[in-house]
């Protein structure tokens, strides 16, 4: 080709600036495991989600005025008087609820597959720094629209610096700076959300990603693909992760979307979960609500909070319970990374871990009655004891023998067929024919699935193969 | 294995743990009813806004949602003096609000979506005759409420009596008075007024329906196109 006017300015910036490097280390170059399955689709669906919070923070914060006199009031007007102000606030308000839910699930992906353990320990805990600094973004975010939740929730929070010994009250009145939740700490929270912490976050997440980059991603398998190459240097069970990660994680953007999408048009208060509905009640500083309860994503660490008797000792486990996630590479001592081929006691503590974090979430939103507190107890000690025990359980673990190359993961599609393949016979066996049949009807109508009665031996039979498989499965 | 299912099985139990709250009546929202809620917006300028303001919709927005002309609801519905850019602003200041009733009633605006229609819907009419109560009136759904009957005359006056079942205790609330409006046309009142305030809560919730139709289509699209795509550039991976 003739080298044109454009293609010379083209290859100035290049001689001068790295672009094309850049793209081949990190998306055309970049070798990524070619069995990347459902659970993979989280980490690029988080760097959607902060960019639409990014996107639409930036908007608003057009409209909206950090002031305690006005705050409430500038959000209605966002939300009527604006133009596509609604459509911005609930992308912003939904985007808050859908970030906690990816990186949970995210987060979920990287326990379950072992993606912490070397040598991705430091991916781990940018990742978890990562996870503080988004908990610090949605705490203090949710202050801004100055409603009852916003005020009493920043209340109650702040004030479990207070019981920290000698220095407590001092420290949440620096906090605050007032002696209550007020303008000030709108104005700070305002300026820690819009800005400083944002910042930390892009930053994390660049770190996150160039140590992922370094290492190379982690797959169902558990298994390294840089050590086995093929001649050329490139792993034989790795892809190149554009163009064939971001045409299938294109695809994983549209299903979030569908969801998102369903969320903000039809549900954005989530019933009550995603905007709380006090929060719809402008903050009143001498009225304090009967039930004050967290947005849901904090909620399992509140109700470990609420758990404990002891105000400080409350606190100590509350950041307990997120400092410990941090240890997770070295707590966990078993060498086998992925939950394909650990032994069965990690997948029931695993199990037990998920139900009580799932538990507690829900006992957080509650208000407290004895029972609940002797389930959140419970709870609690389930937690702890996932992470705490770990050393010991790990270590008699009996794991599988773990395979050199990457295992034939079946598409959805081969699995979908193989569903359809096996529905008639599961008809078969869970139904009878109806002892007489009708005389009068279509031929065809005959042994239909019409003519068929439920047969309670065939769904009970059903019923225990499914359990058998699923205890199997936790071996 | 056995135990974490009876573990699990035993915690889900006790999500079902019964309030005691009282039953709510429902209220049939109808956003697109725009009779009922011209209605409802007629109602509420009449008995609400002398002391309750609902300061983040204009009237010229209401004409716009519930298509009537801005003139006739200038005319029919805002009350003499107001300009149809003014907001729902309610005619009693603060300084008298707190003289007369302690505090000043809440802004209308949002009530909605902090109660709930149901909410609403039942406390308009659960209002009964309490002597003990300054004002004369107690509210079922809202113990010991600050709020006076607004409705009185159209529904008359209620007095509450304990019931006893098999189930347990009950109040049921009795009409001793009838008011200027029949049990049935009350109640279609109430409703309209509550269906005016769901509206006002959120004035764009038809427009969001509406245009969330055109969003999840397209994006159904989208799938099926960014699913083909992924699966010619993948079919050569195995």
């Amino acid at each position: 080709m003739k080298p044109t006017r454009l293609n010379a300015c083209g290859d100035w910036v290049l001689d001068r600036f790295p672009v094309t490097k850049f793209w081949n280390e990190h998306m055309a170059h970049y070798y990524a495991p070619k069995n990347f399955n459902f659970w993979y689709f989280f980490g690029s669906l988080a760097l959607l989600v902060l960019v639409n919070q990014i996107i639409t923070g930036i908007l608003l914060t057009m409209n909206y005025k950090p002031d305690a006199k006005l705050a409430f009031d500038s959000i209605e007007y966002i939300m009527r008087d604006v133009p596509w102000g609604w459509l911005v606030r609930y992308m912003h308000s939904t985007g808050a609820s859908a970030f906690f839910i990816v990186i949970y699930l995210h987060m979920f992906r990287g326990i379950m597959y072992g993606s912490f353990k070397h040598p991705r320990e430091l991916i781990w805990i940018f990742g978890m720094l990562l996870f503080v600094a988004l908990m610090a973004e949605a705490f203090m975010g949710y202050l801004l629209p100055w409603g009852q939740m916003s005020y009493w929730g920043a209340q109650v929070i702040i004030s479990l610096f207070s019981a920290i010994p000698v220095i407590g009250d001092d420290l949440s009145l620096w906090i605050r700076g007032d002696y209550v939740i007020a303008d000030a700490t709108l104005n700070r929270f305002f300026a820690f959300h819009v800005i400083a912490v944002p910042l930390v976050l892009v930053m994390l997440v660049f770190m996150h990603i160039v140590a992922l980059h370094e290492v190379g991603s982690n797959n169902p398998d558990g298994i390294e693909i840089k050590e086995s190459k093929d001649p050329w240097g490139h792993p034989v069970d790795g892809i190149p992760f554009h163009p064939y990660y971001t045409v299938k994680d294109i695809v994983g953007v549209a299903v979030f979307l569908l969801f998102f999408a369903t969320v903000i048009f039809y549900m954005p208060e989530m019933g009550g979960y995603f905007l709380e509905h006090a929060n719809f009640i402008p903050a009143d500083p001498m009225k304090t609500p009967e039930h004050i309860a967290p947005v849901w994503y904090f909620t399992p660490f509140y109700s470990v909070l609420r758990a404990i008797p002891d105000k400080f000792a409350g606190v100590i486990a509350m950041g307990g319970s997120i400092v410990v996630l941090f240890l997770l590479p070295w707590l966990d001592r078993c060498p086998v990374k992925s939950i394909r081929y650990r032994g069965g006691i990690f997948k029931k503590a695993l199990f037990l871990f998920v139900v009580s974090f799932i538990a507690l979430g829900y006992l957080g939103t509650q208000p407290v009655t004895p029972v609940a507190t002797i389930l959140a107890r419970l709870f609690t000690t389930i937690y702890f004891g996932f992470f705490l025990l770990m050393p010991i359980y790990t270590r008699w673990e009996k794991t599988k023998p773990v395979p050199k190359s990457l295992t034939k993961d079946h598409s959805l599609e081969e699995q979908l067929h193989a569903i359809e393949e096996q529905f008639p016979a599961l008809i078969e066996e869970i139904t009878a024919l109806k002892p007489v049949a009708t005389e009068i009807g279509h031929p065809a109508f005959k042994s239909s699935f019409f003519n068929r009665r439920p047969n309670p031996v065939g769904i009970k039979n059903v019923a225990t193969r499914l359990a058998k498989k699923l205890i199997e499965s936790l071996d | 294995m056995k135990k974490l299912l009876i573990i699990l099985l035993l915690t889900l139990s006790f999500g079902a743990i019964a309030n005691e709250e009282i039953e709510l009546q429902s209220a049939k929202i109808d956003l697109s009813d725009n009779e009922s809620l011209q209605r409802g917006a007629k109602h509420f300028v009449t008995y609400c806004l002398g002391c309750h303001s609902a300061k983040h919709i204009r009237y010229l927005r209401i004409a716009i949602d519930v298509g009537a002309d801005p003139q006739k609801v200038l005319k029919d519905i805002a009350p003499e003096g107001a300009s149809i850019y003014d907001q729902l602003h309610s005619a009693m200041n603060k300084h008298d609000a707190e003289k007369w009733f302690g505090t000043q009633p809440p802004d209308l605006s949002l009530i909605a979506r902090s109660r709930g229609a149901d909410w609403l819907y039942s406390y308009l009419k659960s209002y009964y005759v309490d002597t003990s109560k300054p004002l004369g009136v107690n509210n079922l759904v809202f113990k010991d409420t600050a709020m006076l009957n607004p409705l009185w005359q159209l529904q008359g006056e209620q007095h509450a009596e304990q019931r006893k079942t098999i189930y347990g205790e009950y109040t049921k609330l009795i009409i001793d008075e009838p008011g200027t409006l029949s049990e049935k046309n009350f109640d279609l009142f109430v409703n309209d007024l509550v269906n005016f305030l769901v509206y006002v809560g959120e004035p764009v919730q038809l427009e969001r329906q509406r245009l969330g139709k055109y969003v999840i289509f397209f994006l159904l699209i989208f799938l099926v196109i960014a699913y083909l795509l992924k699966k010619e550039y993948w079919k050569d991976v195995h």
